[in-house]
């Protein structure tokens, strides 16, 4: 017992003494990605807003702040798994975890806790399906795309890019207790979009990546093969986002600015195709990242439009 | 027979204000889902949530 006793108090004076958070409020906040956050938000708003059936406003605020919530979450978790990878990109060693402000444990216990929370949240005040596909998307972004996907292959932002795309099908899902056509088609608007939207930044934030050996398609492949898999999504997209239109779901003002819209994206994604060297190399993609947020948020803000004024549609 | 602790855990000024500083940001979130969760329960269950037979 003596020695029981001595071990008991050796492992207690070598045991780590307890250390206090050193966080911000902001710095909580900063693990949520709110950038993200505020086009999940959006495009969520607009799943809500067309769905044919009526919300409660109060349903369908909670709705969207659990959706919020819950992509906020996977943002924290994400940020736990990659704090080392984030600690080598220039673009993201100010994060909290990488600058020492929030430990690892505590973005980690913080994105269960948020993630559980919204998805019971979610669950009791619409119905299951909302809630099941909120869950699944967490699961899939911080799990399939930031533990599997994201530091295995090239195709790592194809695949995970789905995560990104089901906002707009988990609010039509709240309103309507089912998905359909017009939600898959704005699921699929955005999956296609998020390839050569982040294709693009990955062409200027090469050196960044291959440094951190995250295998992005510019480090794997190089950068022609990049801005020819650019260049195909973008005629894959142009289409899509027209789609709503010729299927008959939206109304001619959201066919004229998605044909519009379309047609600039495919310039761009030209332009950088052509532009191999140099600085004009860089602008073209540059250009075409710059382009691709206005294309996705000014694509949804119309359908967003049509739904909400009486007879745009 | 437990030991006392050799190392008590000392707060700097500082410290002691971001610490502050979250547990009222913690407080307000606490605060908004209790009327969140009022909130849907009136939209859910309907305003006349006491009036029903037992």
């Amino acid at each position: 017992m003596l020695t029981d006793m001595t071990l008991a108090s050796d492992h207690m004076s070598h045991a780590p003494a307890a250390q206090p958070s050193e966080g911000e409020v902001r710095d909580f906040v900063a693990l949520l990605k709110p950038r993200v956050m505020s086009l999940v938000i959006f495009t969520a708003l607009v799943g809500i807003v067309r769905a044919p059936d009526a919300l409660h406003p109060v349903l369908a605020a909670v709705s969207l702040l659990c959706i919020a919530i819950g992509a906020g979450a996977s943002g924290a978790l994400n940020m736990w798994w990659d704090a080392d990878i984030d600690a080598v990109m220039t673009r993201t060693r100010g994060r909290p975890i990488p600058a020492g402000r929030i430990a690892p444990g505590e973005a980690l216990a913080f994105g269960l806790v948020l993630s559980a929370g919204a998805v019971m949240v979610l669950g009791l005040a619409v119905n299951l399906l909302a809630a099941g596909l909120l869950a699944f998307t967490i699961f899939f972004y911080s799990v399939v795309y930031t533990m599997w996907l994201k530091r295995w292959t090239a195709q790592n932002i194809v695949i995970g890019g789905a995560a990104g795309a089901f906002p707009p099908m988990i609010g039509w899902a709240a309103v309507t207790g089912h998905i359909s056509l017009e939600s898959i088609l704005l699921f699929m608007i955005i999956f296609f979009w998020t390839p050569p939207h982040f294709w693009a930044l990955a062409l200027l934030k090469s050196d960044d990546y291959a440094r951190a050996g995250v295998p992005m398609l510019p480090v794997v492949a190089g950068a022609d093969e990049t801005r020819r898999q650019i260049l195909i999504y973008s005629v894959l997209l142009a289409p899509l986002g027209v789609a709503p239109w010729a299927l008959g779901f939206t109304g001619i003002g959201y066919g004229i600015a998605s044909l519009g819209l379309g047609a600039m994206f495919l310039i761009l994604a030209v332009r950088v195709w052509r532009q191999r060297q140099g600085e004009p190399a860089k602008t073209a993609a540059r250009q075409l990242f710059a382009f691709s947020i206005l294309y996705l948020f000014a694509l949804f803000a119309v359908l967003l439009v049509e739904a909400v004024l009486p007879g745009a549609a | 027979m437990q030991e006392p602790d050799k190392n008590p855990l000392v707060l700097t000024p500082e410290q002691k204000r971001r610490q502050r500083r979250r547990n009222i940001a913690i407080a307000v979130v606490l605060f908004a889902l209790v009327g969140i969760f009022y909130a849907v329960t009136v939209v859910k269950m309907g305003p006349n949530v006491l009036n029903r037979p037992f």
